[in-house]
């Protein structure tokens, strides 16, 4: 499938601000399930910082923006072929060891509940088991678009029954982790169909270390493993590690200000 | 309990003749009377409070300008015993930084077996931020601190190791500068070999892993996190000797590809930072959001080579409590070489075997929090009370992971100065090793003394005095 | 050097000399509550306390101006970021930081001053006498700026540390010749009257000028030989003329040592030029007050453009 994107993340600053800094992750990742036929980032005024493909196979670039700014607006605009391998993560290098994903981070932290529901999760193998406690997220925090916040915890989002893809996948990559698989959280993009709407946010998922198989994704929020709709961007152990933009404002502006964000994503299925 | 003194040999002073390092010591102390020792004793005490060395304790509030003791009865080695010293501290500083590339990069000694996975990918010093990345030279710790423990005349055992930010090395440079001052005469008589080349030696390692994109002469800094930090003497000391910028992160700003500093005569850039904050705070684009104490974007240009770190984010999984037990193991694997410096015989709680005999000795053996540290957390079972031994069992028994158990050593003695003249006190000894392009270390290092008679706790938080140490040259 | 090192050094000079000001308004103050009048004795605190800026803590803190009261306040309240000992401490504080850009004889006098300071401090308000305590703070402030003048290498630092000097004493000799002009009067009948010398005698002896003043000028004290002296007579180490000559040749020697000349030395240049051409006629022409007012204005101008340029990091204002 050839699918184009663009995704545009505007920053206003109330009071202009002395400069930014931010560091992206946002190329597509290189593995057998995709291939980049274009692609561009731009930021408004921006100047290219460094640039390296960390430890977990991600491109990372650094970015300097000079000020006084009231607005930054962060362009990513490409296309990109892909193929459906059922959510498997081919031909992708990384340094980063799976055993490292066993870690807990606040957002993912344990609950009660979440080991509950990890530990009614059946599966004989390992892949059965995965997809068990995929669908047992799936059942347990119907997605609410609005219900739940940027910070909110895999914990806090369970018990509240409701939640977005991030929250789900927040509560697989716990629930992996209670059952000693090593998971992490994908940040990425979704063709949702050609009739939808530009979407105010990207798409996340989480991936599942399965002995013999390697790194597979499932999608809690669509009850189903990445397939050629999907485009893979990066990962990290939760949301905030995995995140497309981290950045800070700088200048005393910046500490009084108010700052708004606004994200539109458009996935489309390119002309074949 | 017997103990080795080092300057009588015997157990509690003994013998009668001193050891041969010792042995012009016995005639000086002889020519100072008890008022010329006060006298001195107050004179160095002035000096210290004048030029500002001093010692916040965290969380004891008080003072702010405390002291940290210093006793004026040196610390001596001969030069064969620490030409065996140094060779072991050298192997190990080598080893720990084959152990840290080696874990972010293939982590070989996981695969091959010979530590466990778990020890280090799931340990909270591990940097996944790092993982695949090579430091210049392949350094991480490029100052090691190595904390030595004497129990015999050729019995040394390493306590600790240091491999993030050891402090402590301004009080090894000022207690020589203070002998030096107040006895010149002593250093006429003995063949002492100096120390106050460690800040050169200190630049120069830095400046050697100047990073990839570096032309010209590199410029370092020090980067503290503030005057307010118990430790700020040290950092502007060292600054000050190496003749370079201290910094606070607020002085720093990344601008592309490189990272500058503010000065009055404009951005100035920036190549080796040696950093004395914790990795968590680097960096709010990739630790700790919430950090003010750092530089956003500094990780970005660190691992697209446009800045060294020193120490290496990520280096602290390598002097973690727990990871200390196969340090050994470590000399082995990647040096093929057998460890000249002992290990004292550590049990893991977190293993269940170790975990009862632990438990059912808790009288006679130290008991750490694995991530603790200042002597802070833990237990030295034969100096404590029938309740405080249980209490510690019950915090032991709710998470034995967290928790290490060691015999507890009959550490040597060296003679200290008392309110009654001079007495035996417990001694421990931390030397630096300079990690760069060379390996170095300066002959000599911070001996801590526990002050109080029959104290095993040298921290200075605890009580713990400092000693000038020398090594004579032969 | 770093900008927040020469930041350091600009802020250890403005709390010296704030410190040595707070003294003397607090020295005049006693002395001139000593002087009986029909009512009683004169108390010119109110005014004192306007004059430095200090007024409006004060009245929160403490109401109506108690001689008592007032000597804490000015003196030793933490709460007055402008009492000699909040001063004393913030100058320490800040070469704490700076340590190795200052001698040790610079340091010494910084340190013994707080030193001092502390032990004052745990002594009893009643054994202390008013005249000892603005003495020694006094004598702690020269003593700093001796050891400055005296050790410290004649580097970047140490023309930060002079513009830091010359930008505070600028200010506090404008601040109180303008609230003579405007507080101490009770009406503008008394202008030209025994009782208008008077006060000018205060301020003369608030800037510890007065017998310089009679060396220079000698006869009877009037307002136009006073505002001359203040403003700009060359020889008066206070007067404004001194202060921005100062500054002038300080950020001269800066422009001389970057090899590189900023707006800000243009800056400073113009403010220095229109004293020079200025004479006492005119200025009560325009009016004291507000010739004080413009002039206030403009150093506060310089001093922020000295910070956007040096101290700030962000080195703004480009020639």
């Amino acid at each position: 499938m050839r699918l184009s994107v663009d995704h545009v993340t505007r920053y206003r600053f109330d009071r202009p601000v002395r400069g930014a800094v931010q560091s992206h992750r946002l190329m597509p990742s290189e593995c057998h399930s995709q291939r980049v036929l274009d692609w561009q980032v731009e930021v408004t005024g921006g100047i290219r910082g460094g640039r390296f493909r960390d430890g977990a196979g991600d491109r990372i670039q650094g970015w300097t923006i000079p000020g006084p700014l009231a607005e930054i607006v962060v362009t990513v605009q490409g296309t990109v072929e892909t193929v459906d391998l059922a959510g498997v993560l081919r031909g992708h290098r990384e340094t980063v060891v799976p055993d490292a994903y066993l870690r807990d981070t606040p957002l993912t932290a344990a609950s009660v509940a979440l080991a509950d529901l990890a530990a009614a999760a059946q599966g004989g193998d390992m892949l059965s088991l995965a997809h068990a406690l995929s669908g047992a997220v799936t059942a347990a925090i119907a997605y609410v678009p609005g219900a739940t916040e940027a910070q909110t915890t895999a914990a806090e989002a369970l018990a509240k029954g409701e939640g977005v893809c991030q929250d789900q996948a927040h509560a697989l990559i716990a629930c992996a982790r209670l059952r000693a698989i090593p998971a992490r959280y994908v940040s990425g993009y979704l063709f949702a169909g050609s009739t939808s709407p530009p979407q105010q946010a990207a798409h996340a998922w989480a991936e599942l270390h399965v002995a013999g198989l390697g790194w597979v994704g499932f999608d809690p929020a669509n009850a189903c493993c990445p397939d050629a709709r999907y485009i893979r961007i990066g990962s990290g152990f939760d949301a905030q590690d995995a995140a497309f933009i981290r950045g800070v404002a700088r200048g005393a502006a910046a500490a009084e200000g108010g700052e708004s964000l606004e994200v539109a994503v458009a996935v489309h299925a390119a002309e074949q | 309990m017997g103990y080795f003194d080092e300057m009588n040999g015997g157990a509690n002073g003994g013998g009668s003749n001193a050891r041969p390092p010792y042995a012009r010591l016995g005639d000086w102390l002889q020519s100072m009377p008890a008022e010329l020792r006060s006298l001195k004793q107050a004179e160095a005490e002035a000096l210290f409070r004048r030029i500002g060395i001093t010692f916040a304790v965290y969380g004891e509030g008080g003072d702010p300008d405390r002291l940290i003791p210093f006793d004026m009865f040196p610390r001596v080695f001969s030069g064969a015993e620490w030409a065996r010293l140094e060779r072991g501290i050298k192997q190990r500083a080598r080893a720990l930084n084959a152990f840290l590339v080696d874990v972010y990069g293939r982590g070989e000694i996981v695969r091959a077996g010979r530590i466990p996975a778990r020890l280090v990918y799931q340990n909270e010093a591990y940097e996944k931020a790092v993982a695949g990345f090579v430091p210049p030279k392949g350094v991480y710790s490029h100052i090691v601190g190595i904390d030595i423990v004497r129990t015999g005349p050729d019995e040394f055992f390493v306590l600790e190791d240091n491999c993030r930010t050891p402090s402590g090395v301004s009080y090894m440079l000022e207690s020589r500068e203070m002998m030096m001052r107040m006895f010149p005469s002593l250093f006429r008589e003995n063949r002492i070999q100096p120390v106050d080349i460690y800040p050169d030696k200190l630049r120069r390692t830095l400046t050697s892993v100047a990073p990839q994109k570096c032309n010209g002469a590199p410029t370092v800094v020090i980067l503290t996190p503030g005057h307010f930090n118990s430790a700020y003497y040290e950092h502007s000391f060292l600054a000050d000797l190496m003749g370079v910028e201290l910094v606070e992160g607020q002085d720093l700003f990344v601008d592309g590809e490189f990272v500058y500093m503010r000065t009055t005569e404009g951005p100035k850039r920036v190549d080796v930072i040696y950093r004395r904050i914790d990795d968590a705070f680097l960096d709010p684009l990739c630790f700790r959001p919430d950090s003010m104490l750092g530089v956003p974007g500094l990780m970005d240009v660190y691992r697209s080579g446009g800045v060294t770190i020193c120490s290496a984010p990520g280096a602290g999984v390598a002097d973690d409590k727990a990871v200390y037990t196969y340090v050994p193991e470590m000399v082995r694997f990647y040096l093929g070489e057998e460890p000249i410096l002992q290990n004292v015989p550590t049990w893991q709680c977190g293993k269940p075997d170790d975990l009862g005999h632990v438990l059912a000795n808790l009288a006679e053996l130290v008991v750490k929090e694995v991530h603790g540290s200042g002597g802070y957390g833990m237990l030295v079972g034969p100096k404590s009370t029938a309740e405080q031994i249980e209490a510690f069992r019950a915090k032991i028994s709710a998470n034995p992971a967290n928790y290490i158990a060691q015999p507890t050593l009959s550490l040597s003695t060296v003679p200290t100065f008392v309110e009654e003249g001079v007495a035996p006190r417990h001694v421990d000894l931390r030397p630096y090793c300079l990690v760069g392009e060379t390996i170095e270390l300066v002959p000599g290092g911070l001996t801590r003394v526990a002050l109080r008679e029959g104290s095993l706790v040298v921290n200075s938080s605890q009580g713990g005095g400092v000693k000038d140490t020398w090594v004579l040259a032969e | 050097m770093l900008s927040r090192t020469a930041d350091n050094l600009f802020w250890i000079a403005r709390y010296m000399e704030r410190a040595d000001t707070a003294a003397r308004l607090l020295q005049v103050g006693s002395r001139i509550s000593l002087i009986p009048t029909a009512q009683g004795f004169r108390s010119e605190w109110d005014s004192l306390l306007q004059a430095s800026g200090m007024a409006e803590g004060f009245g929160r803190k403490y109401g109506d101006p108690v001689q008592r009261n007032l000597e804490s306040w000015l003196f030793f309240d933490r709460d007055n970021p402008s009492s000699v000992a909040s001063c004393i401490t913030s100058a320490r504080e800040n070469g704490r930081i700076v340590r190795t850009a200052l001698t040790t004889q610079t340091w010494d006098a910084l340190n013994m001053a707080f030193q001092e300071l502390r032990q004052l401090e745990r002594q009893e308000r009643s054994r202390l006498d008013l005249s000892m305590l603005t003495d020694w703070a006094m004598r702690q402030a020269a003593l700093v700026r001796g050891a400055i003048d005296a050790t410290l290498l004649r580097n970047d630092g140490y023309n930060f540390l002079n513009i830091g000097y010359y930008l505070e004493r600028a200010d506090n000799t404008a601040r109180l010749m303008d609230v003579k002009y405007y507080v101490l009067l009770p009406s503008l009948e008394l202008v030209g009257s025994g009782l208008d010398n008077y006060q000018w005698s205060m301020l003369l002896r608030a800037l510890g000028s007065q017998r310089a003043f009679h060396w220079a000028y000698g006869g009877d004290v009037t307002a136009a030989k006073i505002a001359d002296f203040l403003i700009l007579n060359r020889q008066c180490p206070r007067s404004l003329i001194t202060c921005l000559a100062g500054i002038e040749n300080h950020l001269g020697r800066l422009a001389k040592a970057y090899r590189r000349e900023m707006a800000v030395q243009e800056q400073a240049r113009a403010l220095l030029a229109d004293l020079e051409s200025e004479t006492a006629e005119r200025i009560f022409d325009e009016g004291l007050h507000e010739y004080l007012t413009r002039f206030i204005t403009g150093t506060a101008a310089l001093g922020g453009a000295i910070h956007d340029t040096y101290l700030s990091g962000e080195m703004r204002g480009c020639a």
